[in-house]
């Protein structure tokens, strides 16, 4: 069957109908795990496993702060291969290159994935078609409204925790492999069947922490959770490419013209080069007008805490730390916030982070006529990340930015239809590339506000028209013809399919 | 046999090697390739048209280079080719 | 990469064949030239050729490039008086044939071209002269430094002689592409002898240029305040007139229309009353 943006999504399941029928729709929440008496301390991780019983059929989920460091999970994994437990839903936040969850895809110990984020050889496997059952594609928001309303029933949660105290207490925010903030483990720990956490580091007694002993059932403490190398390997270096530095100064330029850099403001920005080259650029205009913001959100670099301690901002609501910077800052700065995934985007949470931003600046693999945004797939239909954060604070900001160049490697960016809809287009509002900007129709109030730019303004269509003068029309590239799983939409309807790639 | 090699492998660059050959042979690798293959073909026929070359055999290494820069680079390989002693 | 070369907003962009080309990759660097000119749909407004020295087998046939009518103008390294109205007269020959004028932009960097400055900015097709300012140094046996003032004469002179000519006297590059504070301190030297644009070296030097070389609002104001006493007073049919006391004669008016043409130019708006 059709969805309301006509693309095809498997039957029986609820169609995407608008980025915000969510608010026609009721908060549905189970009730929260109930308090456990004591959270025992298990020898080793197998032990622990073992006294979870794990059946098949059953979910196991993760966090991916550790993200390419994360050893938990491949430990888990290979625990399931020694048991040979069939059947499995794993649910981790995220899902790196590093994971070693092929084989027990194919070996069917795994069947299910549901995931914010996926790249590398997994998604390559799953690409080839040997995930048995479905890839179920979250945002981070989506992800806490199906596991509080029971959609994402977790029966084990295995949490990687920097450090533990001796009642069972966690947090993320010192320890050998600290990570920061535990933002996408809170839901987990909220309503999970069962949670277990997983550390290499133990202290007598926390005085702060972000998971409490309550809802913990189990502990183990292991040699190492992770490596710190690759735990906070994000790129967090501006970037110095000429293109991406003239994207990021137009950007800066476009929200002077736009008014919006102004005292009280909030933002978001990715965590890459040229992400981070626009906030570098908005830091300068804020300087010069001598602007404090309230609030910078989303993964957060050594560079939001320099802005955070120079007095730029007021606060930093994190949920999720990229570089060694962050954690310490976390760890020791109050203004430093860390947020749960829910409070980052949960559409049916109460004044979420994202519904409080004034603009974000986001990124993107295609974007197509109508402004919808694919950060799941790449040209040739290879998955190579997804929504994360995406889709959620693009329909909460205020106004939502993507800053891209006009072809990467020949292949353009805009496209007539994108392959994979992440973001619909009713929630993105403008095109920012090294030879124009596109602003999407329905914004007559941005259009207005911009009739005098002295930046050049020009349709979608212009610029895929220029795109095609300069590097030629491309071959369409079909989509495959199996599907391998769906996108799932904050409030849970699914908003595209996926389908394997034809390079395979 | 003569032979003649432009351009680099760098990113949005084409290396395009040509060699002496009784009749027509394009082998094109390409980063692009599903989309722009037949594209990338397309500007190297003509271009040998354009030279009144017809049998020559056209490895062509591509890294996302415009149709320009295929072109330049395989005029460039077949003067070479030329002075190859 | 020439394939954005045109998105920075520079004025001119030099394409070179001589110092940043290989011996062996001329003919190549030629080759990808032409066909970029030829098959690039969107281009730089003013596109200028840094050809090799006259005494070299490439010189004549980096000039056959003029022929993609898309050259407007040739940078002569090294320049003499005589390599300079040698180029002149390829030059007519080609205007002639093509039906197309070209700017010359002669590269004074020897201690003996300063000899014959006068002489080389008054060949028929000078447009601007540009200082080379580290083979200056190097033919002076002198230390190219940050501050520069090693070139503060060179500058001076330069500028001088392109103002009496009414040409461009173009600063040479900083080096140094990440010292924005060195880039500003040096355009600001040079501007303030009176030169009028400088070359620069990497895309994100050209707003710092920009900023030192355009109008500043109180010069942009000025020029406004001249130009619409001077409607007004056409109207009235007067041809010189004063304003704050001081006589406005045809000189002053033509510098109050540059400023303005160069504040459009570079859009830098009328400046409004600050709030």
């Amino acid at each position: 069957m059709k969805n309301s943006l006509n693309r095809e999504i498997p039957d029986g399941l609820k169609p995407f109908q608008s980025s915000s029928d969510f608010r026609h729709q009721e908060r549905r929440l189970i009730p929260e795990k109930s308090p456990v008496d004591q959270s025992l301390f298990y020898s080793s991780l197998e032990a622990a496993f073992l006294a979870m019983d794990i059946k098949p059929g059953m979910t196991l989920s993760f966090h991916h702060h550790l993200r390419s460091g994360d050893q938990v999970i491949n430990q888990v994994g290979e625990l399931i291969s020694k048991y040979d437990i069939k059947g499995l839903t794993l649910a981790p936040s995220s899902i790196f290159p590093e994971y070693r969850l092929s084989d027990l895809i194919i070996r069917q110990n795994i069947t299910q994935i549901v995931t914010s984020y996926l790249n590398g050889p997994v998604a390559d496997t799953i690409a080839k078609g040997h995930l048995a059952g479905e890839l179920i594609m979250q945002t981070h928001g989506g992800r806490a409204r199906a596991i509080e309303s029971g959609e994402l029933a977790i029966d084990v949660a295995f949490l990687a925790c920097p450090v533990v105290d001796k009642s069972g207490n966690g947090s993320g925010a010192y320890g050998k492999s600290a990570c920061g903030t535990l933002g996408y483990a809170c839901s987990d720990w909220r309503y999970a069947k069962k949670v277990i956490l997983v550390s290499d580091t133990l202290v007598d007694k926390l005085d702060s922490y972000q998971l409490d002993h309550s809802h913990v059932d189990g502990v183990v403490m292991v040699d190492s959770i992770g490596d710190p190398a690759g735990i906070v390997a994000g790129t967090t270096k501006i970037t110095r490419d000429p293109i991406g530095l003239k994207i990021a100064e137009d950007t800066a330029t476009l929200l002077t013209e736009l008014g919006v850099i102004r005292n009280g403001f909030s933002m978001q920005t990715g965590a890459g080069g040229t992400s981070l080259a626009v906030a570098d650029a908005v830091k300068k205009v804020m300087l010069k007008n001598q602007v404090k913001g309230k609030f910078a959100s989303g993964g957060i670099t050594g560079y939001y805490v320099d802005m955070l301690n120079q007095g730029l901002f007021e606060h930093l609501y994190d949920v999720q730390c990229f570089d060694l910077e962050a954690v310490e800052s976390y760890h020791k700065n109050k203004n430093h916030i860390g947020i749960s995934a829910s409070e980052y985007g949960n559409p049916f949470e109460n004044k979420s982070a994202v519904d409080r931003l004034d603009f974000v600046i986001l990124g993107a693999t295609e974007i197509d006529l109508d402004f919808n945004v694919n950060v799941t797939t790449d040209a040739f239909g290879k998955i190579i990340g997804g929504s994360g954060g995406h889709a959620d604070t693009a329909h909460g900001a205020k106004i939502t930015i993507i800053t891209s160049t006009l072809t990467k490697a020949r292949i353009p960016i805009i496209r007539e239809k994108v392959r994979t809809i992440t973001t619909p287009g009713s929630d993105v509002d403008i095109l920012v590339t090294e030879r124009g900007i596109a602003i999407n129709p329905l914004r007559t109030d941005l259009l207005e506000k911009l009739s005098h730019s002295r930046l050049k303004i020009m349709t979608i269509r212009e610029l895929l028209d220029l795109t095609y003068a300069i590097a030629g029309k491309p071959k369409e590239i079909p989509s495959g013809k199996k599907r391998i799983g769906y996108l799932e939409y904050r409030d849970g309807s699914v908003i595209d399919s996926l389908y394997d790639s034809p390079l395979y | 046999m003569k032979t003649g090699v432009a351009g680099t492998k760098e990113s949005n660059d084409a290396m395009i090697s040509v060699f002496e050959s009784d009749m027509l042979e394009i082998e094109i690798q390409s980063i692009v390739d599903l989309m722009y293959h037949d594209q990338i073909e397309k500007v190297i026929r003509e271009t040998l048209k354009e030279e009144h070359i017809q049998n020559i055999r056209v490895v062509c290494v591509d890294k996302g280079a415009l149709d320009y820069t295929i072109r330049a680079r395989l005029i460039t390989a077949l003067k070479r080719m030329k002075s190859d002693d | 990469m020439m394939q954005t070369a045109d998105v920075f907003g520079a004025d001119s962009v030099i394409f070179d064949l001589e110092d940043s080309v290989h011996i062996n990759e001329k003919a190549s660097a030629r080759n990808l030239i032409k066909d970029y000119l030829l098959g690039h749909p969107v281009l730089p407004s003013k596109v200028i050729l840094r050809v090799n020295a006259p005494d070299t087998a490439d010189y004549s046939f980096d000039l056959q490039l003029l022929d993609t009518l898309k050259i407007d103008g040739i940078m002569l390294p090294k320049a003499s008086e005589k390599s300079t109205k040698a180029l002149a007269e390829m030059l007519k020959i080609k205007e002639e044939s093509l039906g197309r004028q070209f700017d010359i932009i002669p590269i004074i960097e020897l201690a003996s071209s300063f000899l014959e400055l006068k002489n080389i900015a008054s060949v028929k097709g000078v447009t601007g002269l540009l200082l080379g300012g580290e083979d200056f140094c190097s033919d002076m046996e002198i230390k190219r430094t940050r501050e520069g003032k090693e070139l503060w004469f060179p500058r001076a002179e330069l500028a001088i002689v392109s103002r009496a000519l009414g040409i461009d006297a173009i600063d040479t590059p900083f080096a140094d592409v990440n010292d924005d504070e060195g880039l500003t301190q040096d355009a600001l030297m040079a501007s303030s002898l009176g030169m009028t644009a400088k070359a620069a070296i990497h895309p994100r030097q050209i707003p710092l240029i920009h900023a030192v070389f355009s109008p500043s609002n109180d010069q942009i104001l000025w020029a406004k305040n001249v130009l619409d006493a001077e409607k007004k007073a056409s109207k009235n049919g007067l041809g010189v007139f004063s304003l704050d006391g001081k006589m406005i004669d045809q000189p002053i008016i033509k510098r109050a229309r540059t400023i303005m043409q160069k504040a459009q130019r570079y859009e830098v708006g009328v400046p409004e009353n600050e709030e």
